[in-house]
């Protein structure tokens, strides 16, 4: 239980991150949203693969 | 006024969907107090996450009656038997077939004595002796009506170019994913041969797509979070990958250009280990979302009937709503992922560099 607990902090760090600096691009550059919006869901479902498997490891 | 009707009318869709889903429970939800409804519940939502032999429409809990479809068991033990899943009456009788005693215990076929005892080994799994099981079940025959359907959708598709350069009816629906599929993931990720690869990538996609969209309705179907049928598309992934690779890709493997020899020699383990893991990652990622989807949808569902008062419920029912929403998303970004990290398996193996140089670089 406190594995999945720990998981989930990963998992929530990391798509923080990616979020963050999805925002930080996109102020940037607001013609670039799309691409920045793409990039973002892909990092975001490798992301999740992860945390999911391990989820399911536990 | 027309995007509000829209609107109102895939809202009115997706609560259809969900309720949909409440009313397979209803009938074992009568008969009991909170132990059974807790067993009632857990019976429920492993009925939906694992494959049968039986294609379960609804069951009556009080007369222990199941409506549905029992599909062909084919087993193969020294011979080829095939019979009906009606015979197993859901794992309660033995069927006897040439002297062999067949039972059906948690959804895998054993072979026992005429008594019908399995017996357990270590960590309580079954040591029966299993005949090779190639039945056609539930999993099975979604898949086959999957393919089915594929094969009509884009068999009209076909039909309506061949008369007129816009398509008109359900087509319309299908062009922009075929484009999407061609210019975004196939052009971008594997260049310019992407025609060879495109039939692969669009039947992943849409093969994908519709078996997680299956996996929302209320019938149990739950293909994709099936941990062999994700496997057997990364196995078809990998074997794509390896023999469409050209020679700089495996050169870039075993002894990786530009870079000092000791380094050489440590990066050749892992690049193969590399090869494993990227399709085995894709194996994983696919199944363990769609897995973790429906038990956490079903888990909720299940929710509604263990606390029954009135402001749990209401409040479980909202939550089930709003994580359906949210399997939706994920259905379809789940299929697109996996047909985006092939395309670029793909074009990584078939890419022709510039030259590196061999030499390493001086400062």
């Amino acid at each position: 239980m406190v594995g999945a607990g720990l998981i989930v902090i990963g998992a929530g760090i990391g798509l923080g991150k990616i979020g963050g600096s999805a925002m930080d691009a996109i102020a940037r550059q607001p013609e670039a949203t799309g691409k920045i919006q793409t990039a973002g869901i892909i990092f975001a479902a490798l992301l999740e693969g992860i945390a999911f498997a391990a989820l399911f490891a536990t | 006024m027309r995007k509000e009707n829209i609107f109102k009318i895939l809202l009115a869709g997706l609560f259809v969907l969900v309720s949909l889903n409440l009313n397979a429970q209803e009938a074992q939800e009568e008969t009991s107090g909170k132990i059974d409804t807790k067993s009632g519940v857990k019976e429920f939502v492993d009925h939906h996450l694992k494959d049968s032999h039986y294609f379960n429409f609804f069951s009556d809990g009080e007369k222990g009656e199941h409506y549905g479809i029992a599909l062909p068991v084919i087993i193969w033990d020294q011979g080829l038997k095939v019979f009906s899943a009606s015979k197993f009456h859901h794992g309660e009788e033995l069927v006897e077939l040439d002297g062999n005693y067949y039972k059906l215990y948690h959804s895998k076929i054993y072979k026992t004595g005429p008594e019908g005892i399995i017996e357990y080994g270590e960590n309580h799994f079954p040591t029966n002796e299993k005949p090779l099981d190639f039945s056609i079940t539930k999993n099975v025959t979604a898949m086959i009506f999957v393919a089915l359907l594929m094969f009509l959708m884009f068999w009209a598709l076909a039909k309506n170019y061949q008369k007129r350069s816009i398509p008109t009816g359900f087509s319309r629906f299908l062009e922009p994913l075929v484009l999407f599929i061609r210019d975004d993931i196939a052009k971008e990720n594997i260049g310019s041969n992407y025609k060879k690869y495109m039939s692969f990538l669009l039947t992943v996609f849409f093969f994908i797509l519709i078996l997680n969209l299956l996996g929302l309705t209320p019938f149990g179907i739950n293909v994709t979070g099936n941990i062999a049928v994700t496997f057997g598309l990364a196995l078809i992934t990998f074997i794509i990958v390896q023999f469409s690779a050209n020679k700089q890709y495996w050169k870039h493997i075993f002894w990786m250009p530009g870079v000092p020899i000791p380094m050489k020699i440590v990066l050749m383990p892992i690049e193969v280990l590399g090869i494993l893991t990227k399709p085995f990652a894709l194996m994983i990622r696919l199944f363990a979302n769609m897995m973790a989807g429906h038990v956490v949808v079903m888990s909720l569902l299940g929710l509604i009937f263990v606390f029954q008062n009135w402001i749990a419920s209401p409040t479980f029912f909202g939550f089930t709503i709003f994580i359906s929403l949210i399997e939706l998303l994920v259905a379809f970004l789940q299929a697109y992922i996996f047909t985006l990290l092939s395309a670029l398996y793909i074009g990584m193996a078939i890419e022709v560099h510039d030259d590196h140089g061999d030499d390493v670089p001086v400062i």
